[in-house]
């Protein structure tokens, strides 16, 4: 995995059937890269939910959520849809995986993103990294506690 | 991946049981989550085969994007507290969980024997709002990753919670105290 303190590399992949997003799109915000396995599968589906109601905590700390797995964006919009995600999820399908390889977030045995956390500045440098064992939702403590730990050095 | 409740159990919490029990089970659930629905009979006997071993809180948390109703149901049986029925409203909650509209949550209050005009004005106070949004935020603090989520004497148990699984861990849990 990427260290903290690295540049997080810039990439574009796309966040539904016509659109593409890049990290770059996002400077000036903190941005938490939510690497995972696959759409659909339980443990994935239960952290996706998960964050999709703590968006409303990230983003009082001017932080987007960017869900990222090899799968296809029509995939996504079907997984998106069927759970009310008011977040992107990007497919990282072609080349496979390679963002997720770019970040040391993939699992080449499985074929899959590994289930992977990461915690981008304003200024585009990683903060804070997590990697959780691929049958375990991390739930979202780890990240707001690390959103806090960025705005308090700030105002200090 | 924290495992620590936070903030601990206080007298904002709902505790059902022996205050004094050893062992202290908090559950955060969500009233229109299925799998709540399935742990709840298996809550109530292991209360039971516990007794006073036990106490057992619950706090909110409603997945609101895939269950559009378990917020206004919070909501409701923390207003049910204000007049002493929380527990009545939980549990007539989670025993007609798939039917949780206004409508139906009015007939519960009725059921429970609630002074409903009281209720329906609780219904909108903030106060009650505050304390299911105050319960999602501890839960995320404390590292809920899914609903229900147990923590045992404060630490997230992340066991089976089939009865006879879970009962003998709370089992030997007392031993060790």
């Amino acid at each position: 995995m990427l260290n903290v303190g690295t540049v997080a590399p810039d990439f574009e992949l796309n966040s539904t059937p016509d659109q593409k997003l890049s990290l770059s799109d996002l400077k000036g915000k903190k941005v938490i890269l939510a690497f995972y396995p696959a759409d659909f599968s339980p443990v994935c589906g239960d952290q996706m939910t998960l964050y999709n109601e703590t968006l409303r905590f990230f983003k009082k700390h001017n932080a987007e959520l960017l869900g990222i797995s090899v799968d296809s964006k029509w995939c996504h919009l079907a997984f998106s849809q069927s759970r009310n995600f008011h977040f992107p999820l990007l497919s990282d399908f072609e080349p496979k995986g390679k963002i997720s390889k770019m970040y040391g977030a993939y699992d080449e045995r499985e074929g899959e993103s590994q289930r992977a956390l990461f915690v981008i500045d304003e200024e585009g440098i990683i903060r804070w990294s997590y990697l959780s064992p691929v049958g375990i939702n991390p739930g979202a403590d780890g990240i707001l506690e690390a959103l806090e730990k960025l705005d308090a050095i700030k105002t200090h | 991946m924290n495992t620590q409740l936070k903030p601990p159990v206080s007298a904002k919490d709902h505790i059902q049981g022996d205050p004094d029990a050893p062992i202290e089970l908090l559950e955060y659930g969500d009233y229109q989550c299925p799998h709540c629905g399935r742990a709840y009979p298996i809550i109530k006997n292991i209360q039971k085969r516990m007794g006073k071993k036990l106490k057992f809180v619950f706090r909110n948390f409603p997945l609101t994007e895939i269950h559009p109703d378990a917020f206004n149901a919070a909501v409701a049986a923390e207003a049910a507290g204000e007049q002493d029925k929380f527990w009545e409203m939980h549990d007539i909650i989670f025993e007609h969980q798939r039917h949780l509209t206004t409508e139906s949550i009015l007939i519960y209050a009725q059921k429970a024997g609630l002074n409903m005009a009281e209720f329906s004005k609780d219904l909108q106070n903030d106060v009650f709002v505050n304390k299911v949004e105050d319960d999602i935020e501890s839960g995320i603090r404390s590292g809920v990753n899914g609903t229900p989520s147990f923590y045992v004497n404060a630490k997230k148990y992340n066991g089976s919670w089939d009865e006879d699984d879970f009962v003998d861990f709370l089992n030997r849990l007392v031993v060790r105290i």
